[in-house]
């Protein structure tokens, strides 16, 4: 077997209607993983950024570059280890825990409490996807009800 | 100019010098259809099937390299049109098909006749749009003959709701096609150039791997220029037939699963492969880690992620084969030798002694290898051949003398059994001085029989010759071979009268089992000149061979089949 590596892969494509699709039904369609899949348009311009986390053998990884390239409406494909690499993960707390740990803690990974209800908080951390790996852990002594993750995002360094 | 969106797609597929388009009509295309009949630029043929519409396009498209273009309805007008577009997409074939759509107030609705005809096609095309609004309309439809043509072709499906096509917007078709994301690279890198001219010069044993992009790309000519200056032995892909002459001398033949022994045997010795628009296709290479073992491997394509994707490229080239032999040529001319290969060309003409293609004349029955050989005896260069999917798919390329490209058209990628007959049909509208013959089975003529009424109302007169075994051929001869002749649901005793067919459509039928009927049929179809059915009772039992089973080495053939 050949090794499979992780690796984020951005790829800039024009904003319209049936990109996504095109995009998931590829990866899909061949086989290849996504971990994580995020979109969103690129501030003034005609262009939406996609950043895919997905993991595959050398020659995979090099085949979904190739693919992704293929669509029409793929203006770039970057796929390189060399990236800033984050993700946000927001957090639903019962109140009855202690909101000064809870506050130290996220404060550790980028994070603060969001907001407060009558029955729960919410907070919020934005870190290096491993990073928020261990924070998902650490908080699970607050009895966390609801998770949620952004996936990744990444821009070249 | 203020027209309807209707007539904007009858004024771009004059724009576009379209001459036929191949159609069925329906209630979400009917604006278009209205307009077709106000207009007298292009033809419009009527198939009997939507899935034969498109295939007729194909073949349309496949014997002139022009851009061929389908038209059908919406919901199940279209579904039956995906076989084909799948098929176009396998064997990057240039094609338009335009559908209509329910109105777009009614898309998401479950409407009557609506599918989600875009989320359909989209993996079997290279692109595909949905129509919104009338005003992008001329600009969608430039792009998609633009993106079918250029690059590794393809086919483009255009959907029309039906109100687009009767809104009223501006048309101006006047403006080059500009996108910004797509711009297939055509010229080959000049320093990969040199380094590829130097390991051809430097080879001992070198082997050019000829596929279908060579035909796509009109680049014959150039192969058999660079090959007879090289003096480099050559085998091509079933994709590829027609490429070098039958009788050309440095032709090996086909290579893969039923290619000849000879060919299969060079490239399992060959030390440089020479891949010029090949795929490495699973039924040319068989077992990968055994393929071409070895060699070094110059791969020219003008599709990127088909170099390395399952056989590593030594030598990648990115571009247009015919820019790139342009290139390669002068190269060539200065730094290769051809006179240093001929213990080379006495190694292949060996393994050519040793295991020729051939078949045994056994009893009375027809041999089906026979039938081929002797169509190409009486009609040879006359012909263009067009197959359906199984054994006499495999006959065909295995013994029909080709002796140039787009003279063959047979659907490789996806093997679509019901192919070959409209697909003959294309070709003959395309070349109508050549016999047009389609090679069939008794298994696939069915699929798309009903084309024989097509064939009489437009004058198309296709020669079908059934190469009748009373078998689905190919699946019973895996079955005997691999399911320990378990025959499950191919036994195919149970026919239609096929004479009495033809005739009933207005056609003519000929039953045939001797090979002076075989010569008197043939004969007189052509002569009658209108469509025929020439069913030819064949040996039952035949096997395509060789072989080389399924995930099996190129070098470890089955050359013969011993009934226990």
């Amino acid at each position: 077997m050949e090794q499979t590596e992780r690796r984020v892969i951005s790829v800039i494509v024009m904003n319209e209607a049936s990109v996504l699709s095109r995009i998931a039904g590829l990866f899909s369609g061949r086989g290849y993983n996504i971990e994580s899949l995020t979109v969103a348009p690129i501030p003034e311009s005609k262009y939406s950024r996609i950043t895919i986390v997905t993991s595959g053998s050398v020659r995979v990884i090099e085949q979904i570059t190739k693919q992704l390239h293929k669509l029409i409406p793929v203006l770039r494909v970057y796929e390189h280890a060399d990236l800033v690499e984050k993700e946000m993960a927001m957090v639903k707390i019962p109140m009855s825990e202690s909101m000064g740990d809870i506050e130290a803690l996220t404060h550790a990974y980028n994070g603060r409490i969001v907001n407060v209800g009558s029955d729960t908080m919410i907070v919020m951390v934005a870190d290096e996807p491993m990073r928020v790996n261990h924070f998902l852990e650490a908080i699970k002594r607050f009895h966390p009800k609801e998770i949620v993750r952004s996936g990744s995002v990444a821009l070249e360094r | 100019m203020q027209i309807s969106g209707a007539q904007m797609v009858i004024e771009a597929l004059i724009a576009e010098e379209v001459e036929v388009v191949f159609g069925y009509p329906g209630g979400a295309i009917m604006n278009v259809y209205d307009e077709i009949y106000k207009q007298r630029s292009f033809q419009h043929i009527l198939t009997r099937h939507e899935q034969a519409a498109v295939h007729a396009a194909e073949g349309y498209s496949k014997a002139t390299g022009k851009v061929g273009v389908a038209m059908i309805t919406s919901g199940p007008g279209f579904t039956n049109g995906v076989t084909g577009l799948a098929d176009a997409y396998m064997d990057s074939i240039p094609l338009v098909l335009i559908s209509g759509q329910v109105p777009m107030s009614l898309i998401g609705t479950d409407a009557f006749q609506e599918i989600d005809a875009v989320g359909i096609s989209r993996p079997c095309t290279k692109h595909n749009y949905l129509v919104t609004d009338a005003a992008d309309l001329p600009r969608i439809l430039k792009e998609a003959f633009y993106i079918a043509r250029t690059g590794r072709p393809g086919p483009v499906h255009v959907d029309i709701p039906k109100d687009v096509t009767a809104q009223i917007a501006t048309f101006d078709y006047s403006k080059e096609v500009e996108l910004e994301t797509y711009k297939p690279t055509t010229k080959g890198n000049t320093r990969q150039i040199k380094k590829a001219i130097e390991a051809i010069a430097h080879a001992k044993r070198p082997l050019l791997y000829l596929g279908g992009g060579i035909i796509n790309a009109n680049a014959a000519e150039l192969v058999r220029e660079f090959s007879r200056m090289t003096q480099i032995p050559a085998v091509e892909t079933f994709m590829a037939r027609g490429t070098l002459r039958y009788d050309d001398p440095l032709l090996i033949s086909m290579l893969g699963m039923h290619g000849s022994y000879a060919a299969n045997m060079a490239m399992s010795e060959t030390d440089l492969v020479i891949g010029l628009g090949a795929r490495f296709d699973d039924r040319v290479t068989g077992k990968l880690s055994e393929f071409a073992k070895n060699a070094q491997i110059i791969h020219v394509d003008i599709d990127p992620a088909s170099i390395s994707k399952l056989v590593n490229a030594h030598f990648p080239i990115v571009g247009d084969v015919k820019n790139v032999l342009e290139q390669m040529i002068p190269l060539a001319k200065e730094q290769v030798d051809p006179k240093r290969y001929e213990s080379w060309h006495n190694t292949i003409a060996n393994f050519n002694k040793l295991h020729p293609l051939s078949y045994t004349e056994e009893g009375d029955r027809l041999k089906p290898q026979w039938v081929i050989e002797r169509i190409g005896q009486l009609l040879g260069d006359d012909a263009n051949i067009s197959t359906d999917v199984g054994q006499h798919q495999m006959w065909s390329a295995q013994f029909y003398p080709f002796t140039r490209p787009r003279q063959w058209v047979s659907s490789g990628g996806l093997g679509t059994m019901g192919f070959g007959f409209p697909a003959a049909l294309g070709v003959k509208r395309a070349d109508m001085e050549r016999v047009s013959i389609n090679i069939t089975g008794d298994g696939s003529i069915l699929m798309n029989i009903q084309e024989l009424m097509t064939a009489v109302e437009y004058k198309l007169p296709v020669i079908n010759v059934i190469l009748n075994n009373n078998f689905l051929g190919m699946v019973r001869q895996w079955q005997t071979l691999f399911y320990d002749k378990r025959h499950s649901s191919t036994d195919l005793s149970m026919q239609p009268d096929f004479v009495k067919l033809a005739d009933a459509f207005g056609g003519v039928g000929y039953r045939v089992t001797t090979k002076e009927e075989f010569d008197a049929a043939l004969k007189d179809a052509v002569e009658k000149n209108v469509v025929a059915i020439i069913d030819v009772v064949v040996n039952r039992f035949e096997n395509v061979l060789p072989m080389v089973p399924a995930g099996g080495s190129l070098f470890n053939m089955m050359l013969e089949y011993k009934e226990k």
